[in-house]
């Protein structure tokens, strides 16, 4: 049985199409990235399987469940993290994981392993307006972990880290691949973040797929890496310079 | 056993008093800053002071008025000008002083302008003439005053009012007055600033989005709001209660379970109107603008600092309908009349039923993405 399928979902804010038919299915253990540049509709695809947003048609099932009959099900069963959460600041993070165990009814006890497993041992009475963007990071991906989430949801966790903090929390996300008991969809517009992580890469732009497999199997002698296959396939660089062109 | 710091109830009470009493501002303006308001009101309206009047005189010839100033006041001067006071004593009302002043019409009307004067008074045939704006009280007053003194000077130069008997009941004074109104007020304030902005700005920060993307049960998240404001109103009621006592001792006359049981129906109805006007915006510009637009009104009609019967006849019935008008006439009724359960059972009804609709209406409104 899949984890996650899409069945040719569409979704549209005012004159804005931000989703067009977008199709795929996902086995149990993948690490599977999004990619595509800001606007593609990558965030908006994300959110709609995590039950955060309704799709104007086509069909979203989780182990098989849609979420207009099983929210309270799947809830329990997905981690995610959000582009930009901010977590209150006057908290501190022990207090925070706290906070977020609590409506899975998880104790301390958990909440002490997200930390040593984020590397947050030092940091946890520190308050959260006191975190660097590379801890703070660190801790929305602890958010999404509490819970031993089967299927987990990163919308681009790493934006706006420098290179250090991100390794970091690459390696976080690696020893979760070994345990091979998570699902991974994660969106980025870093070609190396979904080429080191992931097993499967799905390119998107202005709401549709583009192409969608293996790493190995997108490549070829015209496209040798995935900057060029995206310029082959768009006509335009998905990031340039370090920044995203539109 | 489960243990009651896994409970998400006592999980979000917890972390939402924390980020309350973390916040020295909050302190300030919700303890701090009503028991500062009403000790400065208070010794301002309840100390016996000097009535003191401008008078400028602008005469051609000498009236009776000048002759009186020739025996009672006392000459002196004052940047550069020769002014005369004169000062009448009085223990019942307090001393009044009329400072006179001699000026020509031009400067006298500038003066009057300004407001560095009360009365002008010029002559007509031997007689004064008093000029001032009718519609100023404080210049009728001084009028009246005057004019009394010019007729009969000896009757109103008595030290004693013999036809007065001051009231010292408990429950007359201005202060007592103000209490009860400031309790009311900051009820309703701490609320609507405290679970009004509080759920925007979460909204705005994407932590509400974030919220509901677990299991946690929405009405949890408002309920907890609500019991930490709860909490909240209450220490901070006794906080100015405790100073009122202190400095003015202020009594509650009435019955105290009925003034705890209308202090929570009014709790419940400012929190179901904060979630309401919370219940849809994502900017907290949005979100100042609505809350002023809920309190402004309430706070200048509902009768907090002078009573609402100055309003006129038709207005009446419709600033009684006001949730903090209920409140306030019934806290106020508890402290200073002896009400019991009779009389604020029926405002409370109605802000409980308020609470409950708004809360209701609210839920269903609320945007959580």
């Amino acid at each position: 049985m899949y984890q996650i399928e899409v069945k040719d979902i569409y979704k549209s804010f005012k004159d804005v199409h931000a989703v067009r038919g977008i199709s795929f299915a996902i086995r149990p253990g993948e690490f599977v990235a999004l990619l595509g540049p800001n606007g593609a509709g990558k965030t908006t695809t994300v959110e709609m399987m995590e039950g955060l947003k309704n799709p104007d048609s086509g069909e979203i099932l989780l182990q098989g469940k849609s979420w207009l009959k099983n929210e309270k099900d799947l809830r329990s069963i997905i981690g995610l993290s959000l582009q930009e959460t901010r977590f209150s600041e006057k908290l501190t993070i022990f207090e925070t994981l706290c906070l977020f165990g609590s409506f899975f009814r998880l104790g301390e006890k958990r909440v002490n392993e997200i930390i040593e497993l984020t590397g947050l041992e030092s940091k946890q009475k520190s308050m959260v307006g006191t975190l660097s963007g590379g801890q703070r990071q660190r801790l929305a991906l602890g958010v999404a972990l509490l819970n031993t989430p089967q299927i987990l949801f990163l919308d681009e966790p790493t934006t706006g880290l420098d290179p250090h903090s991100r390794l970091d929390l690459w390696k976080i996300l690696k020893q979760l691949k070994d345990s091979e008991k998570t699902t991974l969809i994660l969106t980025t517009h870093y070609m190396e973040e979904a080429e080191s992580l992931c097993d499967r890469i799905i390119i998107i732009d202005e709401g549709k797929i583009l192409k969608d497999g293996k790493l190995e199997d997108l490549l070829d002698e015209d496209s040798r890496n995935l900057d060029e296959l995206f310029i082959n396939l768009t006509g335009k660089a998905l990031r340039e310079n370090g920044n995203v062109v539109l | 056993m489960r243990s009651i710091k896994n409970n998400q109830l006592y999980q979000l009470f917890k972390t939402q008093l924390l980020l309350t009493i973390r916040e020295p501002e909050v302190l300030f303006w919700g303890m701090v800053f009503p028991v500062l308001i009403s000790i400065g009101l208070g010794l301002a309206f309840t100390q016996q002071t000097e009535s003191k009047f401008n008078v400028i005189l602008v005469e051609k010839n000498k009236t009776e008025l000048d002759s009186l100033l020739n025996i009672y006041a006392t000459k002196a001067h004052s940047k550069g000008e020769n002014i005369q006071n004169w000062e009448i004593s009085n223990k019942t009302l307090g001393n009044t002083i009329f400072k006179f002043s001699e000026s020509d019409w031009n400067s006298a009307i500038i003066s009057l302008k300004r407001g560095e004067a009360d009365v002008v008074v010029t002559d007509s045939l031997g007689k004064a003439v008093y000029h001032f704006d009718p519609l100023n009280s404080q210049s009728q007053l001084a009028y009246m005053k005057l004019s009394a003194l010019v007729k009969s000077p000896a009757s109103s130069m008595s030290t004693e009012n013999t036809d007065i008997e001051p009231l010292t009941l408990k429950g007359v004074r201005y202060i007592d007055f103000l209490i009860p109104g400031l309790i009311a007020f900051g009820l309703m304030s701490s609320i609507m600033w405290g679970v009004s902005y509080t759920i925007i700005e979460r909204r705005s920060q994407k932590l509400l989005r974030r919220m509901v993307a677990t299991p946690m049960k929405k009405s949890n998240f408002l309920f907890a709001l609500m019991f930490v404001r709860i909490l909240m109103n209450v220490v901070e009621s006794l906080i100015l209660f405790f100073f009122a006592w202190l400095i003015f001792d202020i009594h509650i006359q009435g019955n105290i379970g009925a003034l705890i049981v209308l202090f929570l129906a009014g709790n419940l109805a400012f929190t179901g109107i904060a979630i309401l006007v919370a219940s849809r915006t994502t900017k907290t510009e949005v979100g100042s603008g609505l809350i002023n637009a809920v309190q402004m009104p309430m706070m200048l009609l509902s009768g907090i600092f002078f009573s609402y019967h100055n309003f006129p006849e038709w207005s009446i019935g419709v600033i009684k309908l006001l949730p903090l008008t209920a409140l306030t006439d019934g806290i106020r009724s508890i402290f200073n009349e002896g009400a019991g359960w009779m009389e604020v059972i029926y405002p409370t009804c109605i802000l409980s039923a308020l609470g409950v609709i708004c809360f209701a209406v609210g839920m269903k409104l609320f945007k959580w993405n």
